[in-house]
């Protein structure tokens, strides 16, 4: 779980905007189902990034961000259907309330670490699955919420999809900016040895009450968006399994490197597509591939790729 | 599905036909009708699944695959009984695929999430499982279509007109706390209470309750004539045979539900189903030819009594085709399409009767009171006791004025204050 490795050659920048040209001329070549994969995966990638934040460079591993995620879904196709907004003050609202919910988790999760951080955000997610599926005035119980939300703005799939990306490439900049940042660093410390923070004067709770706060934030960007992309939304959207795939994303592209998180979300997302359709044990395949990853690249593919370049740097 | 099913289904277009295949494919005039039929082939509900794919691959064997000299081409995806897996799956199978229409789901949520994707895209998606009551009633989408399927509240409303008439006065009902429950309850208490019934206790439990027992100890307390209840899947099981061994049966009467008695729950239970009352348009053990023979074939060829999965998407499709057979198999025209649907009127289903749609997109079926009873070699099975002809989603309601109350829900459930 090494930090972000800087890179501050040409080189980096230059791979970085290769990557985003690719991402821009994609509409051209792909179909209209394929980019809407393309679409969904930048979607879960920003959300897994949210997670990578507190994972990666907090230390901390979180079970509640499918819920953090979802509730700014729900807010957005709430907002929209049921009290008529506008589509664009919706999203502020929904991004709003996974903020303020994100808070709320941290209050209540940021004086434990390990095994029993993990466990209170799984409750913690577990309340909000229950509160969508209960709740059925409001939130549609089982059945969820739906209808035509995206604005006509971003009706076309190429349209929203480029905004998407647009959207991605901004959050992957602002949680870089986030995480590299004299406060980053101070996570990263966290992270390493908490009791050392403290002794050094720093107060460790406030700090990761922010970073849990930044990141339900990002989650809430990625939450709102993708109630544009489905136009629905049901409590599987805030369920426990949300949580578990998002931050397997994060897991598979490898924590502590942010861009890891799209490709573990491609990965993820195109496995799902590819496998389901040819199989119905497409789950065990699925679960068979995570294995061999977690044995033969524990740290990620991004995390393996890089560990694989600094070795052959070494040896020349 | 295994993985020759599967194949036998898709890319190799029943190769199990062997020899007679390759003359049809001849005949077979340019590209075949595609099919995008989603099913819960994984998940709490996948058994379920599995019989709609069988119910929809017996149908088209029938037919050799070809519709109006085309070939079918039938696309088998999993939805995971889940509403998002869903949606994406509907995505690939008329962005990549490019289906002609779709069809399938099992549960309601995942049918309401596909239902409103094709809402923007106009793709005719038929719901033979589906019944969630909105989708043929208040936020009707033209292009979705319940052929061989049936709406949530229909079914219990004669159900409940055939309990006055036995007499009975006061009812408790149980049912699992979703839309589902929720909408079934709610026809029944709405019409016994209408006609002068009382229901006494309502009592709502989550999905997948293990333990009946503080309901039964209730239950038994309560001084009723009879038992509504509303239970799906192993839920049926379990309260079935609780209610058994509470030394409640054959001192409650139960009425059920349809799910509560079908095939898919019943097939492997006991003596403990015996005498369940219960209404539906499909009655397995009805004595009728077209019946008789469908369920004949089905299960000698799956070893089993045909389900409620099986037969409607068996049906839905027959419904489907027979419109296509209408159309000359020109099936691109999507609005044609949904037009020939909805004017066609079934008339060799199973069913062994003629079934149309209302102008709602939802069959209007002659409904059974149906007993569940043994049979000959033990096995158990549901037949006719009574038949309320031609009964609407709207019972005898204005569907105008129905649809300006409030939809069912746990906390309006139609009763008639007395």
């Amino acid at each position: 779980m090494s930090g972000v490795s800087r890179s501050k050659s040409p080189m980096g920048a230059l791979v970085v905007l290769a990557i985003l040209a690719v991402g821009v001329i994609a509409p051209f070549f792909l179909s209209r189902y394929q980019i809407g994969l393309a679409t969904q995966i930048l979607i879960f990638g920003m959300l897994a990034m949210s997670i990578d934040i507190l994972v990666g460079f907090t230390g901390r591993t979180s079970l509640g961000h499918g819920a953090i995620f979802g509730a700014s879904t729900y807010v957005v196709l709430y907002c929209v259907t049921q009290s008529g907004l506008s589509p664009y003050l919706a999203v502020l609202l929904g991004i709003a309330t996974a903020t303020v919910l994100a808070a709320i988790f941290a209050l209540l999760a940021v004086r434990t670490n390990g095994v029993y951080f993990l466990l209170l955000t799984l409750a913690l997610g577990m309340i909000v699955w229950g509160i969508c599926l209960r709740w059925t005035q409001v939130t549609g119980g089982e059945n969820g919420l739906r209808g035509d939300i995206r604005p006509k703005a971003l009706s076309d799939y190429k349209d929203f999809y480029w905004f998407i990306l647009a959207l991605a490439a901004l959050v992957t900049f602002g949680i870089r900016r986030f995480v590299q940042s004299p406060f980053g660093l101070t996570l990263r410390g966290i992270r390493d040895s908490d009791s050392r923070m403290r002794s050094l004067g720093y107060n460790v709770p406030l700090h990761l009450f922010i970073g849990f706060t930044m990141s339900g934030f990002f989650a809430g960007v990625a939450g709102a968006f993708y109630a544009f992309f489905n136009n629905f939304v049901s409590p599987s959207t805030v369920a426990l399994t949300q949580s578990v795939e998002s931050l397997l994303m994060a897991i598979i592209g490898g924590v502590g490197t942010l861009y890891g998180s799209f490709i573990g979300a491609s990965a993820l997302i195109a496995l799902q597509n590819l496998v389901s359709s040819h199989t119905e044990r497409w789950q065990s395949v699925l679960g068979i591939t995570f294995t061999l990853i977690m044995i033969f690249a524990p740290e990620g593919i991004v995390g393996k790729f890089r560990a694989l370049r600094e070795k052959y740097a070494n040896k020349h | 599905m295994d993985r020759r099913q599967f194949l036998q289904s898709t890319a190799a277009g029943l190769a199990a036909a062997g020899t007679g295949l390759q003359p049809m494919r001849a005949m077979a005039q340019g590209e075949p009708i595609r099919i995008g039929l989603m099913a819960p082939l994984t998940g709490v509900i996948a058994s379920g699944g599995k019989e709609m794919v069988e119910g929809t691959q017996f149908w088209f064997e029938k037919i050799n695959y070809q519709i109006a000299g085309r070939k079918v081409e039938l696309i088998i995806e999993d939805d995971a009984s889940n509403p998002d897996t869903a949606l994406q799956k509907a995505r690939r199978l008329v962005e990549q695929n490019n289906v002609h229409f779709l069809t399938g789901n099992l549960l309601a949520n995942t049918g309401l999430a596909v239902a409103n994707y094709v809402k923007g895209t106009g793709t005719p998606y038929f719901i033979p499982i589906i019944a969630a009551d909105e989708l043929t009633q208040r936020g009707r989408i033209p292009n979705v279509i319940r052929t061989a399927g049936y709406s949530g509240s229909a079914f219990p409303r004669p159900l409940a007109d055939w309990a006055l008439k036995q007499g009975y006065k006061r009812i408790a009902t149980i049912s699992q706390d979703y839309t589902f429950g929720h909408e079934q309850c709610g026809g029944f208490s709405q019409v016994f209470t209408e006609g002068g019934g009382t229901i006494v206790q309502q009592f709502w439990h989550p999905l997948n309750t293990a333990d009946f027992s503080p309901y039964l100890g209730q239950i038994a307390d309560l001084k009723i004539d009879a038992l509504f209840v509303m239970e799906t899947g192993a839920d049926a099981t379990r309260f079935t045979q609780q209610f058994n061994s509470f030394g409640l049966k054959g001192k409650i009467p139960l009425l059920g539900a349809m799910n509560m008695t079908d095939q898919s729950v019943i097939r492997t239970m006991g003596p403990e189903v015996e005498g369940i009352i219960s209404a539906a348009h499909f009655a397995e053990g009805a004595d009728i030819s077209a019946t008789k023979e469908f369920v004949e074939a089905y299960t000698k060829k799956y070893e089993k009594i045909p389900s409620l999965y099986g037969f409607s998407m068996y049906s839905g499709m027959m419904w489907v085709s027979r419109a296509i057979e209408k159309l000359g198999g020109k099936v691109e025209d999507k609005a044609a399409l949904i037009e020939a649907v909805l004017k066609t009127e079934l008339t060799d289903s199973p069913l062994g009767k003629p079934v149309k749609l209302d102008a709602y997109g939802n069959p209007i079926y002659d409904v059974y009171i149906r007993k569940v009873t043994k049979r000959a070699d033990g096995k158990f099975w549901n037949v006719p006791v009574e038949t309320y002809p031609a009964v609407s989603q709207f019972w005898k309601y204005d569907p105008e004025a129905f649809m300006k109350e409030p939809a069912f829900s746990r906390n309006y459930q139609g009763v008639k204050k007395s």
